[in-house]
């Protein structure tokens, strides 16, 4: 193969794993913005929107509708959990909410492995997106390509969601200062509620997108909670453009690791974030607290 | 316009405040004096809805404020100009006030905004970080304005601001009763808090030690001073 469309082809895998990552991990990095704590459960609620979105994939037999389902459903999973648990817990100790996200993490796996079996579920495709195109001349799944525009769309939306609207204005505001956000007439506590929802939409459909390419399988949570956790930390803890920039060179790093230095694969993320680490501390965006 | 009867409260189990009354009427500023550590931020923060504990009446023209969530207190009335300014350094001026704009200002648009704070209008851009202490200050004051208060709490506001700056500040205070504001003044400033007051409280151990006119307070001014306010 030409070394340059090796390159380009390679380049692309990486994006669109990026993409997936990107949506995980916005999820993540909102909330730790606004809560200043991590959501254990985040990598969970991925996985349910893998096995949703297979489930109704099959169920109804329309792609789409899966992508509308699993976001909906850990949306609604996670307004209900916010309200009743979490919302009780921000003014405590921070050890209660990485327990109690904890425990959930833990009860979504039980119930998935309950409901859906041990075994693995793998979504086809529909026709229209199992094609390849040819890229410099060299075949490409267009489902890649799919992935990789819905991880620009969902980024774009929620970069215009948080500069444009007033609930992005309230959600920077509240990330800065929730007490005075509040005393200026703003119900900080509804504000928390939607981005917690928002994140855990955002993370089933990463599942649900994903679904078609990694397969829905009880490992899948805890596999890519810990490369959210690195991609956040990378980014600099709450930072939008960090969380991108994160993904991106996970993204990366992991897909021309598995290529080039096979051995170093599953360190490749590591390394890079110790890379990143080293040189700035707070992360790429991070802002000294 | 502001009524606090008996307030009590605090953060943990020991009292900070220890039986408060007070009232803060329209047009008028109210000034509370007090050596450091007497309560006078606690209380503008239980009348905030910002204390783990609080007992006691507060009304707002008859309507009962104590045990409100701080979001209903403010929509309720109250603007809140805490110490230290509390700007969002992250966002624009604009944007910090827009934070307290559910809907556009009714009573405070724009050019009367500008008008009064003119120093804000050519920062309308600028991170809140990047104002001097002052500017900081008046745009703590307009953010407040913006939810269109019935009543103002300023927190030490002349805190750190150089002498002009405070003279600013008060032809601001005193603007705002003439609007018919009741503004509710916490200050270490004696100069700044005789020259805007109507009404001057002192607070000591928790409580309201004295309260009068500013001409009562001139009146027995030396004893008063040693008495409470210098160490
Ligand atoms: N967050 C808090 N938790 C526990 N105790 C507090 C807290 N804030 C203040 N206190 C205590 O409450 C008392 C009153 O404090 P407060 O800040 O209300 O005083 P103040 O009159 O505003 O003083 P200053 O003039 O220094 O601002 C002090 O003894 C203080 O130590
Ligand atoms: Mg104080």
């Amino acid at each position: 193969m030409d070394p340059l469309a090796l390159l380009t082809l390679q380049a692309l895998n990486a994006l669109s794993l990026s993409a997936l990552l990107f949506f995980i991990s916005l999820g993540l990095t909102l909330i730790f913005g606004i809560m200043r704590v991590v959501n254990f459960a985040h990598g969970a609620l991925f996985m349910l929107g893998a096995y949703v979105g297979v489930t109704a994939h099959n169920a109804s037999g329309s792609f789409l509708l899966s992508l509308v389902a699993a976001p909906l459903a850990a949306g609604l999973l996670g307004l209900a959990f916010e309200r009743t648990a979490l919302s009780r817990l921000y003014a405590r100790e921070h050890s209660a909410f990485l327990l109690v996200t904890f425990g959930l993490a833990l009860a979504l796996t039980e119930a998935i492995r309950l409901l859906w079996g041990a075994d693995a579920r793998q979504a086809e495709l529909p026709d229209a997106l199992s094609g390849i195109v040819f890229v410099m001349d060299e075949p490409f799944p267009v489902y890649r390509l799919l992935l990789i525009g819905a991880g620009v769309l969902c980024g774009l939306g929620c970069w215009a969601g948080l500069q444009r609207t007033r609930l992005g204005l309230l959600l920077r505001a509240a990330s800065q200062n929730p007490v005075m956000t509040a005393a200026l007439g703003n119900d900080v506590g509804r504000v928390r509620a939607f981005v917690f929802a928002l994140a855990c939409a955002l993370a089933a459909l990463g599942g649900a997108l994903a679904a078609p390419l990694l397969s829905a399988s009880l490992g899948l949570g805890s596999n890519v909670i810990i490369d959210a956790f690195v991609i956040v930390m990378i980014g600099g803890m709450g930072s939008f453009l960090g969380t991108a920039a994160g993904s991106l060179l996970v993204g990366f790093a992991q897909t021309f690791g598995n290529y080039y230095l096979p051995e170093l694969a599953l360190g490749m993320t590591y390394v890079v974030m110790i890379a990143v680490l080293v040189l700035r501390p707070g992360g790429l965006f991070g802002r000294p607290e | 316009m502001l009524e606090m009867q008996g307030l009590r409260g605090g953060y943990g189990p020991a009292q900070v405040l220890n039986d408060v009354s007070l009232s803060v009427r329209a047009g008028e500023v109210t000034a509370i004096l007090g050596r450091n550590g007497v309560g006078k931020t606690t209380l503008l923060r239980g009348l905030m809805g910002l204390l783990p504990r609080l007992s006691g009446r507060v009304t707002l023209a008859g309507e009962a404020l104590a045990g409100l969530p701080t979001h209903r207190v403010a929509r309720a009335g109250i603007g809140y100009v805490p110490e230290g300014r509390q700007i969002f350094p992250e966002l624009t001026v604009t944007e910090n006030l827009a934070v307290g704009q559910r809907s556009p200002s009714r009573l405070w648009p724009a050019e009367r905004l500008f008008g009064l704070l003119p120093n804000l209008r050519e920062r309308q851009r600028n991170a809140g970080r990047s104002l001097s202490g002052g500017e900081q200050q008046m745009l703590a004051i307009a953010r407040a304005l913006v939810t269109d208060p019935r009543v103002l709490l300023l927190d030490e506001p002349s805190q750190g601001l150089a002498p002009m700056v405070v003279q600013e500040l008060a032809r601001i205070l005193r603007h705002l009763a003439g609007e018919g504001v009741a503004v509710l003044l916490v200050e270490q400033n004696l100069r700044l808090t005789e020259t805007v007051a109507d009404r001057i409280a002192i607070m000591a151990r928790g409580t309201v030690v004295h309260d009068d006119t500013a001409a009562g307070f001139r009146a027995a001014e030396d004893e008063l001073r040693h008495r409470w306010l210098t160490l």
